[in-house]
Parts: structure tokens; C-alpha cells; sequence
């Protein structure tokens, strides 16, 4: 491509300015990575800082001691989120199917059940109180996963629209003809079809249940249920405890002594470790999903 | 549809099993969404566990009046209005911003390493965040109070009892946590405009800045007045996680954190009055529903094409 040299200037400038974003929005990671292997005196005499006096691992060292707790929350998120998304992915596309399908009587029946939820809600108070007092979730696993299962409508709408304009309804006839059941043709042409949505979509789901802290601060209270985010809110509580002068007892436990300022850093790196490894995914789908979402049904 | 059908039993064959898919979402639709729908009438009753959500007294608009009557009304309805069209309109700027730059970049590689970059902060948990801030802004040993203000020899701010700075802070967090993400609709708009209508205005001696201005601009203003309408819709809701967790559920800032979203949590969990919380959230549910049948019904009538329904 040939450019012009008002062209290169404005490319020149792109690029600038989208390294400064980049930097910028890496900045505050940076920082409480740094901080996390900071030694804590360092940390109290100077503050946070980038170029750090001493570094130390002793946060590490620390989590690694009481392995216990943070090993516990790691498997509640890392629980959750399997158990979450499986089950949502499931859900959402067996919902979507028939909805997808314009040779089904109900289809449109279903997209505006569906739709509905988007728009209007009883509010919190209502759902609370019904999944508390006639379900009785309250303290359990399952408190941490029902009340986010399909967390909105859009990702069903989002997964009908992918069935509908990428897989033909020429190739469910010629299937059907062939003799395939409708569980058969979702199961064994549907989904095997639709795998970068489900891929999108899966991802959109394992980020919400890994980053959840919501549905603990309502539903849970036991600490042996906390994910590593109520873990670190409840460390965070902590931090205002202090603040206040009133002494909290930390993670419910006596014998856990208050970790330091580093320690929490610590947690929060941790805690942003496995969403690292989505990103890549999410860069290679991202695009593909927003758009196909961005698309009205 | 009667018309339609061949025989009477191969409909039923046909449409069963589609059913049965279809079966547990709607369950879990109908459970999640549409019971609590028939629960708004807590916001009428003077709720008793004793007595049971049921069997409470009726005590009409009470909820209402004593809500509106507290100045904890109006503050919560001005923020949540305020702060989210700034937002929008913020957001929705910086956002196109960040796609035209993103796709002047020459190769795909640059533009996926920003992309990722830029991703990122949306990825994070609120929890995570407000650690993020607290490590700029505690007072204490807070990177703001301790590396910026006290080396330039300026006083040191306590960040999480001054109401007055929150509104820009709160601006700032949300567009650095969202901007880059609310990016990547634009950008694949961009992307999908004929490179062929740049072509020929390059031809007739348009520049960059003209081209983005005459061609690129106005190729993006559907995509804006869809997402634009979609968040409108959603103006009386908030992200409970920036309002509550980032500042830290601290009293003294409720005069600029306060939005519906954190009462109704607070009223509900903290003060134990459920009535005034129902009360607040019904409120929230109502206008927002009329807020997005007005908005529709308004696009429907000036361009059906970009109606949401």
C-alpha cells in the first residue's frame, strides 16, 4: 500500500498514541505486581512504588505457608467456573436451537420469553428472597452457581443468531432426511458447527463466574465457600477495619496472622493469573463475538 | 398455522423434542426471571418473616412515600443519571477514538497486541480493581499521595472521605476499564467498510482527517445510535462493583457513590429493610422498562431500521 506523507504522519501518530493507551492501561498492573514482590517495610516507609528499595517473594512465601485458605478459595473459583459455564454453555445453546430454528412453530414465542428478561426484572429483593426462602441456596455451592447460570438473556440471543445465519437450514433437512432425530442434529451437527460461538460465549461465561463476588456477598457467609474474589474482598474489609481502628479477625480464622500490604497485592496477581490465560483466546474470538452479538435479533 | 400441517400427529413429533430442548432454559427463565417479576408486590407490604412474605400487611405506597421522602432518594437518582450519561457520552467518544487509531495501524499485529493490551483491564474482577485503586489512592502509602503529591511538596489527600473528587475518579476508572473493550465493536465496523470508498476519496485529494470525517464518521453512526439506545435503556441501572467495591462501601462518599443499585444492596442487607429496598428497586425496574419502550418507540418513529424491537 502506498502512502501519502500525510498518511505515514497520521499512521506515525496512530501508533503513538495507541502505545501511550496500551502503557497506560498496563500501568496499574504493573504496579501491584511490583508491589507484590516489594519487601513490606519498603513498602510501608515508601509506599507503592515502581522502582522498589528492596524486592522480596515473602508474600509469596506467606501464601504459599498458609496454603490452605488460598488453595481452598482457588478451587471454589476454579469449581464454579467449570461447573458454571458447562452447564450455562448447555443450557444456552439447547435453548437457542429451537429458537433458531424458523421452521419451528414456537421460535419466536421462546426469543420473546427471552427477550423480556432483558428488559424487565423484579428486581433483587424479590429474587433474593425466593432464592433464599423456597430454594434455600443460601450457604451453599450451588448459590455461588444457579443465580448466574444464564446470567442474561443476550448470550442466548447472541448463540441463536450464530445457528441461525451460519448453519443453513438446508443441511438440518438433509440430516433429518437422512433420518437424524432433532437431539441428534443439535448434538452431532448444531454444536460440532458452531464452535466458535460456543468458544465466545464460553468465554464470556467463565469470565463472569471467575470474576463473581456477588452472588457470595448475598448468598454466603461461610468463609470455607469464599472464591479467591471474596477471599480478597474480605482482606480488602480488612484493610477499612484497620482504617476505622476497629481490629477485625482476618479469613474468620484466629490462628492466620493479618497479611501484609504485599500479601494482598500478591492475591490480586493470583487472582488475574488465570484470566491471562483466556486472553489470547479472547483475542483470537473476540472480535468475531461482539459482532455477531452487535447484531439485533 | 392449522393450514399448515400435513397430518395432526407430525407436528406434535416435530415440535416435542424441539420442546424438550428448549425445556430447561425456559425452566430456568421462568424461576430466575419471571417468578421475582410476580414479587414486586413486596414493595407494598410491610414485610414479616413471622407472618410470612404473604401474609404481611398490605400497607400501599408507604415504601414509597418514606423513600422518597429521605434526601437518599433524589441523591441516588442523580447519580445514577448523571454518571451514566457521562459514560455514554464519554464512552461512547474514546471508544471511536480507539477504534480509528486502532485501524490506521499498518499491520493486524500491532492492532492485536493493542487490542489485547487495551482488553484487559475489562477482564479483571471488581475486587481487583478496587485493590488497583486503593494502591494509587490510600492514604497512607497510596502511589498518588506518596510519589506524586508529597515529592511536589502538595498536601496529601484522604481519597476515601472526599466525596468531591469521586465523580472524576469514578469517570476515569470506568473509561479505563471499559473504553479498549467498547472499542472493538467500532473497530470491526471500520474494518467492514469498502476500502474502495477510500480509495476514490484518496483519488479526489481527501486527506486522512477528511476521510475519517466524511466517510468514516457517518459509516459508524448506526452502529453508535444502536449501542447508544442500548445503554440508554440501562441508565437506571449502575455496575454495583464500581460504586460499592471501588470506593469501598465508605459512608462519607455516599453523596457522590450513592447510586440505585448500591441502596437497594444496602437497604436490603445492611439495614434489613426489605420494604424501602423492594420499594427502590420496583422504582428502578419501572423507569427503566418505560425509559427503553420510550426510547424505542421514539427510533421507531424517526428510523425503524434502528429500532431494538
Amino acid at each position: 500500500m502506498i502512502q501519502t506523507r500525510g498518511e505515514r504522519t497520521f499512521t506515525v501518530f496512530s501508533a503513538a498514541v495507541m502505545l501511550l493507551l496500551t502503557v497506560f492501561a498496563f500501568v496499574p498492573f504493573l504496579l501491584i505486581v511490583i508491589a507484590s514482590i516489594t519487601d513490606e517495610t519498603a513498602l510501608v516507609r515508601n509506599g507503592y512504588s515502581f522502582f522498589p528499595e528492596h524486592l522480596s517473594l515473602d508474600a509469596y512465601r506467606y501464601i504459599r505457608s498458609s496454603a490452605y485458605v488460598f488453595v481452598r478459595a482457588y478451587g471454589v473459583s476454579f469449581l464454579v467456573t467449570l461447573l458454571g459455564t458447562a452447564a450455562g454453555l448447555l443450557i444456552t445453546s439447547m435453548l437457542a436451537y429451537p429458537m433458531s430454528r424458523s421452521d419451528f412453530k414456537y421460535h419466536n414465542v421462546l426469543a420473546f420469553v427471552v427477550f423480556f428478561t432483558m428488559l424487565f426484572s423484579g428486581g433483587i429483593v424479590p429474587s433474593y428472597i425466593m432464592w433464599t426462602q423456597y430454594f434455600h441456596i443460601k450457604n451453599t455451592l450451588l448459590a455461588l452457581i444457579l443465580p448466574n447460570l444464564l446470567a442474561n438473556g443476550f448470550n442466548v440471543l447472541l448463540v441463536r443468531n450464530y445457528f441461525k445465519n451460519n448453519v443453513p437450514l438446508e443441511i438440518i433437512e438433509a440430516a433429518q432426511i437422512d433420518g437424524a432425530s432433532e437431539l441428534r442434529t443439535f448434538f452431532r451437527i448444531m454444536l460440532p458447527l458452531s464452535m466458535p460461538v460456543m468458544a465466545t460465549v464460553g468465554m464470556f461465561m467463565g469470565l463472569a463466574y471467575w470474576n463473581d463476588w456477588i452472588n457470595a456477598l448475598y448468598f454466603v457467609s461461610k468463609p470455607q465457600l469464599y472464591g479467591i474474589q471474596n477471599l480478597l474482598m474480605q482482606l480488602m474489609t480488612n484493610i477499612q477495619f484497620l482504617n476505622s481502628g476497629q481490629a477485625g479477625s482476618v479469613l474468620g480464622t484466629a490462628t492466620v496472622q493479618l497479611p501484609s500490604t504485599a500479601v494482598r497485592m500478591a492475591m490480586a496477581v493470583l487472582g488475574i493469573v488465570p484470566v491471562l490465560f483466556v486472553l489470547p483466546f479472547m483475542q483470537k474470538y473476540l472480535t468475531r463475538g461482539v459482532v455477531i452479538g452487535a447484531v439485533k435479533g | 398455522m392449522t393450514a399448515r400441517r400435513k397430518s395432526p400427529a407430525k407436528p406434535l413429533k416435530k415440535t416435542l423434542p424441539l420442546l424438550l430442548l428448549a425445556a430447561p432454559g425456559l425452566l430456568y427463565f421462568l424461576i430466575n426471571s419471571y417468578f421475582p417479576m410476580f414479587g414486586v408486590f413486596i414493595a407494598f407490604k410491610d414485610v414479616n418473616y413471622a407472618k410470612g412474605i404473604f401474609g404481611s400487611d398490605w400497607i400501599g405506597l408507604k415504601n414509597f412515600t418514606f423513600l422518597f421522602q429521605t434526601s437518599d432518594a433524589w441523591i441516588m437518582t442523580r447519580n445514577t443519571l448523571l454518571y451514566n450519561l457521562v459514560f455514554i457520552a464519554l464512552g461512547t467518544v474514546v471508544s471511536i477514538l480507539i477504534a480509528i487509531l486502532m485501524s490506521e495501524l499498518l499491520t493486524k499485529l500491532y492492532s492485536k497486541l493493542f487490542m489485547t493490551g487495551l482488553i484487559l483491564p475489562n477482564l479483571i474482577s471488581m475486587i481487583v480493581l478496587s485493590l488497583l485503586v486503593f494502591a494509587f489512592l490510600n492514604a497512607d502509602s497510596g502511589f498518588v499521595n506518596h510519589s506524586i503529591l508529597r515529592p511536589l511538596g502538595l498536601p496529601e489527600i484522604n481519597w476515601y472521605s472526599e466525596p468531591k473528587y469521586w465523580p472524576y475518579l469514578l469517570v476515569l476508572i470506568q473509561l479505563w476499564k471499559t473504553a479498549g473493550y467498547g472499542s472493538i465493536v467500532y473497530f470491526a465496523s471500520i474494518a467492514g467498510i469498502d476500502k474502495s470508498i477510500y480509495e476514490s476519496a484518496k483519488i479526489d485529494g481527501a486527506g486522512k482527517l477528511k476521510q475519517i470525517r466524511m466517510i468514516t464518521l457517518p459509516l459508524l453512526k448506526p452502529t453508535v445510535i444502536v449501542l447508544v439506545l442500548m445503554s440508554m435503556g440501562r441508565i437506571f441501572n449502575s455496575d454495583f462493583g464500581l460504586f460499592y467495591q471501588v470506593p469501598m462501601n465508605s459512608g462519607a462518599l455516599f453523596s457522590t457513590t450513592q447510586t440505585i443499585d448500591t441502596y437497594v444492596y444496602r437497604a436490603l442487607m445492611q439495614l434489613n429493610d426489605i420494604g424501602m429496598s423492594a420499594a427502590a428497586g420496583l422504582y428502578q425496574s419501572v423507569v427503566g422498562f418505560a425509559l427503553v419502550l420510550t426510547v424505542n418507540a421514539i427510533v421507531k418513529k424517526v428510523n425503524p431500521e434502528n429500532a431494538l424491537f
